[in-house]
């Protein structure tokens, strides 16, 4: 199973900024390893975020996205306590989902 | 004649500030880069693996590493990094903190430590090491360097440590202080600590276990000096070997004040 991600909410005013750290070897499909083989592409392909339940955000990635990516993004409307849910897809069709709490 | 003379010494000195200017800039984007890499840290998600593999009952004995001594007592692991290596009376040996996790995984969980130290760096075991490296130095983020040295051995590996630091061999004829035994050099854009006295907080031994973005790894201590020898065309020193614990030795006392700031981030 994949390791889980590192999510944090901090609430400024009325706005939470989001910052996920994803745990994935993103890998492009486009190296070779040492014996010349084509290692095959093995990339999140669709990341979501809910902000108690409701979708606040949606993304499409491909192999062009590093290793162990981070994404951070802002959420109008959010107080302490707000639960904040993260989920990736990937190109194999595993997935796995992390909540946290904004402080 | 005169302001002739005058006039080519002011183009001299503005020549040279120009340069040095250029020089300074080139280095504060590095470290404007690293303050934006830093706030993402992947090295986060090794830090909460290797808390996680420190709790969890694991190997043939299915026991965790909870009673492991890490030099201040078993269990302690909070500036417990900032004293490694040291001696340890139960096996007799100085050990970096490596080293001493191989043992504590041997003697509490049974997991074959020659399996450990024939993997490859970032496979099976050897990466969950450097996870558990990663969340123990961490749990020491801020405090500073202070290795013991009351101990013969300790002072033996001190001593043994600035010998390999300063042996030139290899198909250069190198050694680790044609690089790091001076002050402000550099290779291409780095800055090349002098590790032959405390180079500063968070610089040299005081920066690693670190994340390298270029790569996508996780480096310990370990890797990064199997890695100098690499660059230095050596042939790769044994992991945990006496040799690289007494480097290690010698970094670690040298840097002796300053504050670790593992796990650190680099280019």
């Amino acid at each position: 199973m994949a390791d889980p991600m590192r999510i944090r909410a901090a609430v400024a005013g009325d706005k939470a900024t989001v910052r996920v750290l994803m745990s994935h070897e993103m890998e492009t499909g486009q190296r070779k390893d040492s014996a010349g083989k084509v290692i095959p592409a093995w990339h999140i392909t669709e990341v979501t975020a809910t902000h108690n339940g409701k979708p606040v955000f949606a993304a499409e990635w491909g192999g062009s996205v590093s290793k162990n990516p981070f994404l951070q993004f802002v959420v109008k409307g959010a107080k302490a306590g707000d639960k904040f849910s993260v989920t990736w897809k990937d190109n194999k069709g595993e997935s796995r989902t992390d909540e946290a709490t904004a402080t | 004649m005169k302001v002739m003379r005058q006039l080519s010494i002011f183009a001299l000195v503005s020549s040279v500030s120009i340069a040095a200017l250029a020089q300074k800039t080139a280095v504060q984007s590095i470290e404007e880069y690293r303050a934006l890499l830093a706030d993402g840290n992947p090295a986060e998600l090794f830090e909460a693996k290797g808390e996680a593999l420190w709790k969890q009952k694991r190997g043939p004995k299915n026991a965790s590493l909870e009673k492991c001594d890490l030099g201040k007592g078993p269990g302690v692991v909070k500036g417990a990094f900032v004293e490694l290596p040291r001696y340890f009376a139960d096996t007799n040996r100085v050990q970096d903190l490596e080293s001493r996790l191989v043992s504590c995984m041997e003697t509490l969980q049974g997991i074959n430590a020659t399996e450990i130290i024939n993997a490859a760096f970032g496979k099976g075991e050897k990466a969950n090491v450097t996870a558990l490296a990663t969340w123990i130095a961490t749990e020491s983020k801020g405090m500073r360097f202070n290795l013991p040295q009351s101990h013969e051995k300790e002072k033996v590996f001190y001593e043994v440590g600035k010998r390999l630091f300063f042996q030139r061999a290899g198909a250069h004829d190198f050694a680790c202080a044609t690089c790091h035994s001076k002050d402000n050099i550099r290779i291409r854009l780095q800055d090349l600590p002098n590790l032959t006295k405390n180079p500063g907080d968070g610089i040299g031994f005081a920066a690693w276990p670190a994340y390298r973005v270029s790569n996508g790894q996780m480096w310990s201590m370990q890797h990064r000096l199997n890695d100098c020898y690499r660059q230095q065309r050596f042939p790769f020193p044994g992991y945990i070997s006496d040799a690289t614990v007494a480097l290690g030795s010698y970094l670690g006392v040298n840097a002796k004040g300053a504050a670790s700031i593992a796990p650190a981030i680099k280019r």
